[in-house]
């Protein structure tokens, strides 16, 4: 498998400052113009943002990854070391112990990379909490040491949800990197094997769908159509549901539509697909991030923009509920990419 | 008016309501209701938009809908085969009329 492209951390890149992308976000090309989030949210009634109670703790484990996605806006990759430590989720689990939020959405980087991975998802399970995982598939058949997660996760329930941004290795490795598409099926025929996607078995196999450029994702449920069709047809694998996530105009997915000339129109793109609907359901009412180091966030974006939670719980050692239920949601210019079209969040479509 | 076609005026096609705001009513939900997922997804209208806006070679319409092609899913193999298929009726269109041509010849001739 080679790589589509290296880290901006790496190459010492301005864009892998959280500050440099904020500042582009507010005065690059030609985006003075456009009107502020918050200005587009106001005759919603929606300002300032409040969250609903956290049903979901979404925790970054680390940005170590064995892929170096284009579009990756946590930008991760295999150079990456940030990781989190076992004593951190300990402070997630004795978290988890005393609230009901239900589920637990583990992303990273590649997850399953974080030596404590495994640990962490059975202690989890015990507190009898719902486990998704954020697994980009080709883990699984990186190494002889990952080939029975399928297994691992089948015996746990945990839900999958892995990125395929389309149905052909074409397109899916300009994105992804050379051979992902193939690893990806291999991939899949293994969880399937375990009963993923595969009807009757509950075992939930959900793929995601980014576009492949400064677009917007299409209709997820047309899309879902075709992706099953294709993937049975020529490969024979099964998925359940594809959801549809729209790129957010930070990290390496900036660095992308500044290099193409395509930044000024996208955001523009995104300004005019906002959709009132889809910002009443965005996915940081009801969610609670966690960074790798222990951090808070409305959500994975505003972590990889370094924008905390407004809260005076800021870590996940401190973690108050309802403190953290009378904060108001940090928003930035970024946020156009959850609310336009049919709008987006990690679960997919929200209209 | 420095020049016949401005990009930027796609995004302005609403504003053709500004002179008949009942007509141009009209057309737009029309035009919402002929591209919604229908008997034909919004995919296939979409690449018969873009094969059409090749036929009458309109630019705004080769924008919106190779964008909007690709955002329905459509891959660029499709994209060009709908192309194709364009260029396809209007040579057939041209070639056809060869027998007319020589329906008249035949007609004119000893």
């Amino acid at each position: 498998m080679s790589q589509a492209t290296t880290s901006l951390h790496r190459r010492g890149a301005d864009l892998a400052n959280a500050a440099f992308q904020l500042n582009v976000l507010h005065h690059g090309d030609s985006v003075e113009n456009l009107p502020s989030f918050a200005e587009k949210l106001r005759p919603s009634g929606l300002m300032p943002l409040r969250p609903l109670s956290p049903e979901i703790l979404q925790v970054n484990v680390g940005k170590m990854c064995n892929q170096a996605c284009k579009h990756c806006h946590v930008d991760a990759g295999p150079d990456r070391t940030e990781i989190m430590t076992r004593e951190t989720m300990q402070q997630c689990l004795d978290v988890l112990a005393r609230t009901d939020i239900g589920t637990v959405d583990l992303t990273g980087g590649a997850p399953e990379m974080n030596p404590d991975f495994r640990w962490f998802v059975d202690e989890i399970h015990a507190l009898g909490r719902k486990v998704m995982v954020r697994c980009n598939l080709t883990i699984i058949v990186s190494n002889p040491k990952y080939r029975d997660l399928p297994k691992f996760y089948a015996e746990r329930g945990v839900h999958v949800v892995s990125s395929l941004p389309f149905y052909d290795a074409k397109h899916t490795d300009r994105q992804r990197g050379g051979g992902v598409f193939d690893d990806s099926m291999e991939a899949m025929r293994l969880l399937n094997a375990e009963g993923y996607g595969v009807g009757g078995s509950g075992l939930v196999l959900d793929l995601v769908y980014n576009p492949l450029g400064a677009l917007l994702p299409g209709p997820q449920a047309s899309l879902e159509k075709e992706f099953k069709r294709v993937l049975s047809d020529k490969h024979g694998v099964a998925f359940n549901s594809l959801i549809c996530i729209t790129n957010m105009p930070i990290s390496r997915f900036l660095e992308y539509l500044i290099d193409s000339g395509n930044y000024g129109r996208y955001m523009e793109t995104l300004v005019n697909a906002f959709n009132p609907a889809a910002a009443q359901n965005v996915m940081c009412r009801n969610t609670i991030s966690v960074g790798w180091d222990g951090q808070l966030y409305d959500c994975d974006f505003n972590q990889m923009l370094e924008l905390p939670v407004a809260s005076s719980s800021k870590h996940i050692s401190t973690f108050d509920v309802e403190k953290l239920n009378s904060r108001a949601i940090v928003i930035d210019q970024h946020c156009y990419g959850c609310t336009a079209g049919a709008g987006s969040s990690c679960g997919g479509q929200l209209t | 008016m420095s020049t016949y076609y401005d990009p930027k005026d796609l995004g302005k096609f609403g504003e053709i309501a500004e002179f008949q705001p009942a007509l141009a009513e009209k057309f737009f939900s029309w035009y919402g209701d002929v591209f919604a997922e229908g008997a034909l997804t919004q995919r296939e209208k979409s690449l018969i938009a873009l094969a059409v806006a090749h036929a009458v070679q309109c630019p705004y319409c080769i924008d919106a809908y190779s964008t909007d092609s690709l955002q329905k899913g459509a891959t660029e193999e499709m994209m060009m085969e709908a192309v194709h298929v364009a260029a396809a009726i209007r040579g057939g269109a041209s070639l056809v009329h060869g027998v007319m041509m020589m329906n008249k010849v035949k007609e004119v001739s000893m």
